[in-house]
């Protein structure tokens, strides 16, 4: 495959139905109104010399090079900036035309350096590509004058020359290259959204400035890589792409980071990753990125990473490194060896989000029709099960109602318990633009996120509630939707159950329910609760974006069904702009539900139950399968400490970090008899495992991930596997040992298996991705070309379903000991349990995690900024280092869980969602009090880890 | 941390709480079906059998109800028990 090149149109895409022909150089071209000359000309393949155009970026007109002529106007307007309009008559090359161009380009290039051949964009510089295309064969101003390039002149210091910035850790920022096109500082601010860049000074002053004249690292600069990617010479370049060169050849796949799903160029040399760059045709993410999928690939090649499957008795021994043979030998002899022993229901496993559609569906079929048990779960039981359940419930599917696209019709964008510029940062940068464009904006979050104000974004209302209150407040506002009589009739008498409707309204209007009335434990100046109401129910279209701070709580199920209940009162399902839009915390947490992953249910939510789909499976595989439903993970430990399951066999997930109450954990996971991990590192449930199966990174496999807005995308292998076999082979491996018949060849064929096996994926195949790029399920006979909008004339189920939703307060609650509330997010930089991103640069900008404290609560406990900080819940005692800011309320303090030292979830509580046992994470009640240090259980688990991460040392053969 | 019938307890009591909402009727059948779709068959045995034992110590009247209501595991005869 060759290097990808997306053709660059100069100037975006216009929207207007309305079509304008013109005339350009002799040619007829109709195109839509509003499209610039410049991009008409190369949409019949004419490319106008240009600088500072590029169709990621509104046009500028600075660079004087795309310049025309047009009969029977004066002059030479830019035909960046200049519209199309009918029967105009439009040269692009006349002997006035190359003159100035010419000109333009010797003034260019008599301020810019000479090195191209040892320049890294030597190969991709648009500077050297426009002198070639003018004909710049001179220069005649010399180089002797005033110039940014020199660092001397004639041995005194250049005043104007500026060194490099090497701060950022991927990429530099020479301004001796710069030519001031302001494409950088664009797109900062359109594409990303940031505004961390400028231009300093006037004139032949002007340079590019990160921050006030900060060196990038310094400044507010996020390293998404939009300026990187807009820079049309080296000024901007990747530090990788600086030490390897350019790129050769690319393939296109999917980030294995966040629920955005961005696609990318992975641009190669050989199998050597050069960079990876988002690619302009990705659905998902229209060409933008973030620091994570753009730079943080480097854990792939970490040195931690394991290449040799490992065995050991006792979690106490040192790992011994052994053949793939035994490895896989062990876990099935211990697997079959326990269910003959402990019974058919003693083992499980576990998938996970980040592991593709065909390594979910491969781990899910093992444990159904080899082992005969529902004992499977994923990690999406501890992020978004209860949407699943409550968009089930009340549209009849359970997934996303939008694609990302949708929000530029937005009017009233509603955000619940997310924090989309750390979370999902390449989907907020497209939010902040139509926040930009005029979209109004709702925040409930106990925080003062980045969106509640930011430049050029300020929340008309942000609703700071008080944790674990989600479904008073969601309630609340439909009391007030229903009192104030702005329910859209309409919507609901026609798309809904009339009759559960009327109840719910009843419901939602009791006094009880009121702004009013719940402020005491919301928290919220009933005010503001009512007019956020009014926005939401006559702003427009209404879009509400919801993640963990909804579903992560004991109420969390309750919340989704308040989210569905407010979108359907509104009228706001089934078009462009509106909808409820889960943010998907894993690259594939649709998938790994879609999979049929979940203990209860087979691929396409039909409960294992369900006789028709059973049997369906059953014919496929061969194999009797399970009626009843399986242990979820919860269930599965428990039921470890009381004796009834032994073995785990764990695909992708680390379990000991990132689920709750780490003692219970550790302890369930202590009581088995064979935990079988396959990791790409020895984490922290590996401490306890039994057998290490090496697993390998996406850009070392095949397969599919699905994002937040149900689109299947394709995951393509660039490297071979470093440990040998891509993750599908090794279950497979699994598979046979246990004498199944599994002979898989490509990851393409068991997607295939999918497709026949589930109604939403019919239509979807290798094949298929190929020619649309991508694809929004439901995809078959009825939507080949999938669904990017849901319940566009009648929902999933038929008619939507209300649901009441009385607020029920958590378990836990706060009282003298523990006073202070403790929710737990995440940051920018990094992902997850940060198994990846902490091996990488990334550690730059954040290196351990910090406890958030308002002044207040720090100053009543003597903490100051950076003080070691002991904290204690019911459930354990942890320390971190404090910081002191405002963004959290009085009585709430907040930590991200990043670093296993922090041992976050050693403070988290069992507590979960009463329909999917997803945890509470977002509600502890704590206590903070200083501290010297960490805890004695940290020095502990830090020198457990150590003890039980040891490697033997290889037999040697004796000598003859 | 909760072990055995106590955790099972909280779970049953939580669910009924959600349903209450709804009326005793079906407050109890929706916690009875949710029962019987979401948790494993030893999970159910053993609230089941937690009941038999101290007459339902703990549990709300709806989710006693709903435990009540909780239907035998089904049993592929290809796999056994």
């Amino acid at each position: 495959m060759a290097l990808i090149k997306e053709i660059d149109y100069g100037t975006p895409a216009a929207k207007s139905e309305k079509m304008v022909t013109l005339i350009i150089d002799d040619t007829e071209i109709t195109v839509p109104e509003g499209t610039s000359i410049m991009r008409a000309a190369m949409e019949m393949g004419t490319t106008i010399p240009k600088l500072c155009a590029t169709d990621m970026l509104d046009s500028f007109g600075s660079c004087r090079l795309c310049l025309v002529e047009i009969e029977g106007r004066n002059g030479t307007p830019a035909s960046c900036t200049t519209p199309v309009a009918p029967g105009i008559k439009v040269k692009t090359q006349t002997q006035r035309l190359k003159d100035i161009r010419k000109g333009v380009m010797e003034l260019y290039i008599s301020d810019h350096p000479l090195d191209c051949l040892t320049c890294p964009a030597n190969g991709d510089c648009e500077l050297e590509d426009m002198a070639g295309a003018v004909g710049l064969r001179d220069v005649r101003y010399g180089y002797e004058g005033e110039n940014h390039v020199f660092k001397k002149m004639d041995g005194v210091a250049n005043d104007l020359y500026i060194g490099k910035d090497e701060s950022n850790p991927y990429f530099t920022y020479d301004p001796a290259k710069c030519i001031v096109c302001n494409r950088c500082v664009r797109a900062c601010e359109e594409v990303q959204g940031t505004f961390a860049l400028t231009i300093s000074g006037r004139g032949f002053d002007s340079r590019v400035s990160a921050g006030m004249n900060e060196d990038f690292l310094a400044s507010e600069c996020v390293s998404c890589g939009a300026c990187v990617q807009a820079c049309p010479t080296a000024t901007l370049s990747e530090k990788a792409l600086i030490e390897i060169g350019q790129p050769e050849h690319s393939h296109i796949t999917t980030c294995a980071y966040c629920g955005v799903g961005c696609s990318f160029k992975a641009e190669m040399r050989g199998e050597e990753v050069v960079r990876m760059v988002p690619w302009k045709d990705g659905k998902a993410n229209r060409g933008h990125s973030c620091v994570k999928g753009r730079f943080a690939y480097g854990y792939a090649t970490h040195r931690d990473r394991i290449m040799k499957p490992m065995v050991r008795d006792k979690i106490t021994d040192p790992w011994r490194e052994t053949t793939w043979e035994e490895a896989i030998g062990r876990v099935a002899s211990e697997f079959k060896r326990i269910q003959g022993q402990y019974g058919r229901r003693s083992v499980g496993g576990i998938t996970s989000s980040r592991c593709t559609n065909e390594e979910s569906f491969l781990v899910q079929k093992l444990i159904r029709a080899g082992f005969g048990t529902n004992n499977v779960d994923t990690c999406a039981r501890v992020c978004h099960s209860p949407t699943g359940y409550g968009l089930k419930t009340t549209f009849g599917e359970s997934a996303g109602t939008q694609d990302f696209d949708s929000v530029e019709d937005t009017d009233v964008v509603l955000i619940i318990g997310c924090n989309p510029t750390d979370g999902h940062p390449v989907f907020a940068s497209r939010m902040k633009k139509r926040l930009r464009e005029g979209a109004k904006l709702i925040v409930i979050d106990p925080r003062r996120t980045d969106m509640v104000r930011s430049p050029h974004i300020e929340a008309d209302y942000h609703l700071p509630l008080q944790p674990g209150t989600n479904v008073a407040v969601v309630t609340a506002l439909a009391h007030v939707i229903v009192t104030e009589g702005l329910v859209d009739e309409k919507f609901v008498n026609e798309r809904c159950e009339v009759e559960e409707y009327k109840e719910w309204a009843a419901f939602v209007a009791d006094p009880s329910h009121s702004p009013e009335a719940t402020a005491e434990y919301t928290g919220l100046d009933p005010k503001e609760v009512r007019a956020a109401a009014r926005l939401f129910a006559t702003g427009g279209n209404g879009a509400i974006y919801y993640g963990l701070g909804v579903t992560e709580h004991s109420q969390g199920s309750t919340t989704v069904l308040a989210i569905a209940n407010l979108a359907m009162a509104t009228g706001n399902i089934g078009r462009p702009g509106v909808g409820v839009n889960p943010l998907r915390g894993q690259n594939n947490v649709q998938g790994a539900c879609d999979m049929g992953s979940f203990p209860h249910e087979l691929t396409a939510y039909r409960h294992v139950s369900d006789d028709t789909a059973r049997a369906l499976f059953e014919v496929e595989w061969g194999r009797p399968l399970d009626p009843e439903p399986g242990l979820r993970i919860p269930n599965m430990l428990d039921a470890a400490v009381e004796g009834t399951f032994k073995a785990l066999y764990i695909e992708g997930e680390d379990i000991l970090q990132s689920d709750p109450n780490t003692t219970h954990v550790s302890a369930g996971l202590a009581a088995m008899e064979c935990v079988v991990v396959q990791d790409l590192f020895l984490n922290e449930t590996a401490n306890y495992a039994h057998v290490f199966l090496p697993g390998c990174t996406f850009l070392e496999k095949d397969g599919t991930f699905t994002n937040a807005e149900r689109r299947v995308q394709r995951v393509t292998k660039v490297m071979a596997p470093k440990n040998g076999y891509a993750d599908w082979e090794v279950t497979q491996l699994i598979a046979q040992a246990l004498g199944l018949n599994w002979n898989y060849k490509h990851a393409g064929e068991i997607l295939d298996e999918i497709a026949r096996l589930t109604p939403t994926f019919t239509n979807i195949s290798f094949k298929k991705l190929e020619e649309m790029g991508s694809v929004q399920w439901p995809c078959n006979d009825e939507t080949p070309e999938g669904m990017p909008i849901m319940h566009i004339e009648e929902f999933t189920r038929g008619k939507g379903k209300f649901v009441m939703t009385e607020y029920v307060p958590t378990d836990e609650r706060t009282g003298s000991r523990f006073p202070l509330i403790l929710t737990t997010g995440r940051i920018l930089s990094h992902y997850n349990v940060g198994a990846q991103t902490r091996r990488t640069a990334n550690v730059e900008w954040h290196p351990e995690d910090r406890l958030e404290i308002h002044p207040h609560d720090a100053e009543v406990r003597g903490v100051n900024d950076g003080d070691w900080v002991r904290l204690d819940s019911r459930a354990g005692t942890t320390a971190l280092r404090a910081l002191i800011t405002d963004r959290v309320a009085t009585g709430v303090v907040y930590t991200t869980f990043h670093h296993p030292t922090t041992q976050a979830n050693v403070i988290t509580t069992d507590f979960s969602d009463w329909a999917t046992n997803c945890p509470e994470y977002k509600v502890t009640a704590v206590q903070v009090s200083k501290s010297n240090g960490p805890t004695d259980y940290q020095d502990d688990y830090d020198e457990f880890s150590r003890k039980s991460r040891r490697i033997a040392e290889p037999v040697k053969e004796a000598a003859e | 941390m909760l072990h055995g019938a106590d955790r099972l307890v909280l779970m049953a009591n939580q669910i009924a709480r959600a349903y209450a909402v709804e009326g005793e009727e079906r407050a109890v059948r929706q916690t009875a079906s949710h029962i019987q779709k979401f948790w494993e068959p030893r999970m159910r045995d053993a609230i089941t059998a937690f009941v038999k034992e101290t007459g339902g110590k703990g549990l709300d009247e709806y989710a006693l109800k709903a435990v009540g209501a909780l239907k035998p595991s089904r049993i592929n005869p290809a796999l056994g028990a």
